[in-house]
């Protein structure tokens, strides 16, 4: 057998062919970038190559000078990079986010980032890409997560509005793409009061509907005359929920978007009085579905549930391997870094 | 199913009992019959069906899906109804003809609640397959939870029924005086409540009336109050019931015991049923409190406690933990409702009730004879010597009644009055703080405080109990900026506090009384304890120590 295309070295995987790292945890010379969350796309790499999209929102994080140089990954596009071909193609994540397929002779690996399958009015379809080798994140990597539609999620928000219409209901959506599918799922359903966003969120609101993503009026807590916004919606970042900076609300209602509020225990223990299971991420299903329809010979695990994921490709006769990648996580989970003191 | 699902999932997660009833009531009002009825009866504990073991619905799902990924998905979920309804593989077919509708319409809780009903042991697993197959993850997960009888959600009965008064916008005790006669899915009740029906009758063999209850008296209510008019009894510290007995619609003579909230607490106490259910109890219904006696001597809430919350009640139990009714008020006798007439009226009629019942595990709770305010403080200052003898120690105040007053439901004003014992105090040290839930999630409002002792390494501060409340708004935002402050660690919600010789906030606690404990560090367990005071002035080490609190035991017990 000929070279590895992509091998796992300290900084995250690494394409000795074309001598570049994918979605790399510490500064490399040369990095592909698959989207733009803080666990994938870090500052200080010479040179990036990633999605237009997913540029602007590291210079958006990190300032402009973010890396040495800068190179646009146009979707569908194929690029010679060494001795490796490389292309993007869309994920279904976040607004930019790619899945980047590396070609050396006959053998195709597609390392996927974060992706999911289902709709999302903020960003572009996840696009299958046939391979021999799919590398996948498993962050919802067992049969009990299935996320359900996330329109019927948002109806249960506005019904729960409407039944308290004296309290203010305060959610907790990661600042990068979460925010932004909520409030265009919450436009979609016909709400048409402006929503109301913690400060940390304004920049990257601001790009998205530069971005001609559909938000409606979108409003900073801190530049509302009105004190405590009861019947009003507010976006905040997941640990602003419950921080002294929520208590300037109308007995808030304490909401949680995320994939994690599947589980009961997982919401409690959070504090969280309504969870809306809107997720990001692809749930079981779609994780199966998507490693069958590549049609690969190989799924490679980089982090989250993996046993349960290898397990399973292992009785549909796919070779699986768990690459235990620490570093990645899940953005909700996370810290979020764009929170600064409001 | 699923909007009772759903009702369920959202009482779950919602802390406030505001927040509780407003779903509760929205949920009655937009719910039709009979699927309410069958509601009301789940929460309420009205249904009854065979229930399912954890093994059978294991096994359901061991057919179903591959077990190294149910064992994981287990592990992660922690709840077997829970992982059970995540799992469960789904039809996902959406309504495409009239028949498929028609099986979306039989996912009613009425439908399945009936469906259960005329099942038998040997058909169960078949039957919860079949229903499973038809519901989706919501409506899996509250089957799952009806059947295994684990439906642990935070309301009671007492709630449900507070919740249907706001459909009409009556008082809870006019459904609390019908409910005896109601059974599931209880239609001429919403009729009523809905505004088209007669009022159900009431069946008033056994039934539970709302109890009247006391106000906390102050220093100052004295002044406007005349001792004349008054009648005072010992406060025992015990257990608040009613004790009701009479014969039913089908000529069976039935009794019953209350908890003050109207819970039927009758299966953990067959000694007093005993009683009750003897002739010469005869249609009455009684107030008063329930207490643990040997050899005639009132014991200690703490030897009390043991009788409680037991899952069997064992012989042994009922020969080590002899039950007791002190009676102090008669509401109903032979067919004649007594609450209209004055206490002092009342009070006659229970005498002679007492005299006629002749059992040893009832008596009368004796009045204390005082002409003065300061006579009344003397005898709860001194219990011992003012008549309670050598009850006194499970004395823990006095009431104070007006001779002339109705038996009110509810807490009239001016009508019963407590004087609590004063409450035990010492000077702790705040070691650790939680956040708290709802309305104060943002702040940590739950403390847990230590006392000093002296251990291997010198003097070490050692936790003695925890407390949420007692201090005002303000209050808790002054703790609550101290502990961001002075935080020396973080495990998840928890923040523990600088808390040595030289540096830590001392809280003067109240509490009612300590007992010993074997589940807890410093071996000793606080009642009721709560936040008297921040000592800001205070030096923590001048906190007390723990055998201060040890030396309370012989006291309070
Ligand atoms: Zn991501
Ligand atoms: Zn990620």
């Amino acid at each position: 057998m000929a070279a590895p295309i992509l091998t796992l070295a300290p900084e995250g995987l690494y394409c000795p062919a074309g001598d570049f790292h994918i979605d790399p945890m510490r500064p490399v010379p040369r990095a592909l970038i698959t989207h733009g969350h803080a666990d994938h796309a870090g500052a200080g790499h010479g040179a990036v190559m990633a999605t237009p999209e997913t540029l602007a929102i590291m210079a958006l994080r990190y300032g402009e000078g973010f890396a040495r140089s800068q190179q646009i990954a146009g979707l569908g596009e194929t690029v010679q990079v060494g001795g490796a071909s490389v292309s993007f193609h869309p994920a279904g994540h976040v607004l930019g986010s790619a899945q980047i397929a590396v070609t050396q002779g006959s053998e195709k690996i597609v390392v996927s980032g974060d992706y999911k399958r289902a709709a999302d009015p903020t960003c572009l379809p996840f696009e299958l890409v046939a391979c021999d080798i799919f590398i996948t994140e498993a962050t919802f990597g067992l049969p009990i997560f299935h996320h359900p539609a996330a329109a019927a999620e948002v109806a249960k928000l506005l019904e729960s509005v409407a039944m308290f219409p004296e309290r203010t209901h305060l959610i907790g959506a990661y600042s990068l793409g979460k925010a932004q599918r909520l409030a265009a799922l919450i436009r979609q359903a016909g709400w048409d009061r402006p929503l109301y966003i913690h400060g940390a969120m304004d920049k990257l609101m601001g790009f998205y509907a530069a971005q001609g993503v559909a938000l409606g009026e979108v409003i900073k807590v801190a530049d509302t005359g009105r004190a405590k916004l009861p019947g009003e919606i507010v976006l905040c970042p997941p640990s602003s929920v419950g921080d002294a900076w929520s208590r300037r609300f109308a007995d808030p209602v304490a909401c949680f978007a995320s994939g994690w509020m599947r589980t009961r225990a997982r919401a409690r223990q959070r504090g969280v009085e309504l969870p809306l299971i809107v997720s990001d991420h692809a749930d079981w299903a779609e994780l199966t579905a998507t490693i069958r329809e590549t049609g690969c010979r190989e799924v490679w695990v980089t982090h989250g549930e993996a046993d349960a994921l290898v397990h399973w490709a292992g009785t549909q006769g796919i070779g699986a391997m768990p690459l235990h990648m620490l570093g990645y996580g899940d953005e909700d989970e996370a810290v979020d870094q764009t929170v600064q003191p409001a | 199913m699923n909007r009772f699902a759903e009702l369920l999932d959202r009482l779950a997660y919602e802390p406030s009992r505001n927040g509780k009833l407003r779903l509760l009531a929205h949920y009655f009002r937009t719910t039709g019959d009979p699927d309410r009825g069958y509601a009301l009866a789940a929460l309420t504990g009205a249904l009854s069906f065979t229930n399912a073991k954890p093994a059978l619905i294991r096994g359901l799902i061991a057919e179903r899906v591959d077990p190294v990924l149910f064992g994981l998905s287990y592990d992660y979920v922690g709840d077997l109804s829970e992982t059970v309804a995540l799992l469960w593989p789904a039809a996902n077919v959406p309504a495409q003809n009239d028949t498929d509708r028609r099986n979306a319409e039989r996912n009613t809780l009425s439908d399945i609640v009936e469906t259960l009903a005329a099942t038998g042991k040997v058909q169960l697993p078949r039957t919860i397959a079949l229903l499973l197959d038809r519901l989706d993850e919501k409506g899996r997960w509250a089957l799952l939870k009806l059947i295994t009888g684990g439906l642990r959600i935070g309301v009671s009965a007492r709630l449900a029924k507070t919740a249907l008064a706001t459909l009409r916008d009556c008082e809870v005790n006019e459904i609390e005086d019908i409910w005896p006669g109601l059974s599931p899915p209880y239609l001429p009740l919403f009729a009523w409540l809905d505004g088209h029906g007669e009022r159900p009758a009431s069946d008033t063999a056994a039934q539970f009336r709302t109890p009247m209850l006391a106000h906390a008296i102050e220093d100052k209510d004295f002044a406007a109050l005349d001792p004349a008019d008054h009648v005072a009894e010992w406060k025992w510290d015990g257990i608040r019931v009613q004790a009701a007995a009479g014969v039913g619609a089908d000529g069976i003579r039935i009794a019953r015991l209350y908890s003050r909230t109207g819970e039927d607490v009758s299966a953990a106490f067959p000694d007093l049923i005993d009683m009750l259910v003897d002739a010469r109890f005869g249609d009455a219904a009684l107030d008063g409190e329930l207490l643990i006696l040997r050899d005639g001597r009132v014991q200690s809430f703490s030897v009390l406690q043991q009788r409680l919350n037991r899952k069997t009640v064992s012989a042994k139990l009922l020969l080590d933990y002899p039950a007791h009714i002190r009676a102090y008020d008669l509401l109903y006798d032979n067919g004649e409702d007594l609450r209209p007439l004055p206490f002092a009226e009342r009070r006659k009629r229970l005498e002679a009730f007492v005299a006629r019942a002749t059992n040893e595990r009832l008596d009368l709770s004796p009045r204390i004879a005082f002409a003065s305010w300061d006579e009344l403080a003397a005898a709860r200052a001194d219990p011992r010597s003012a008549g309670a003898g050598e009850d006194a120690e499970a004395v823990e105040g006095v009431m104070l009644k007006r001779a002339d007053g109705p038996y009110l439901p509810g807490r009239p004003k001016g009508q019963w009055w407590k004087w609590k014992r004063d409450p035990f105090v010492l000077d702790a040290v705040l070691m650790y703080a939680q956040r708290g839930h709802g309305k104060r999630s943002s702040f940590y409002s739950d403390y847990t405080f230590g006392l000093w002792r002296k251990g291997s390494a010198g003097d070490e501060i050692v936790p003695v109990g925890k407390a949420y409340f007692g201090f005002t708004d303000d209050e808790l935002k002054q703790l609550d900026r101290y502990v961001r402050d002075h935080t020396t660690n973080r495990f998840g919600p928890v923040r523990e506090v600088a808390a040595t010789v030289d540096e830590g906030l001392v809280l003067e606690v109240a509490f009612e009384g300590v007992q010993r404990s074997t589940r807890h560090k410093s071996g000793v367990a606080m009642r009721f304890p709560r936040i008297s005071r921040i000592r800001w002035d205070k030096p923590s080490r001048d906190a007390d120590k723990l055998e201060t609190l040890e030396g309370l035991i012989a006291v309070s017990e």
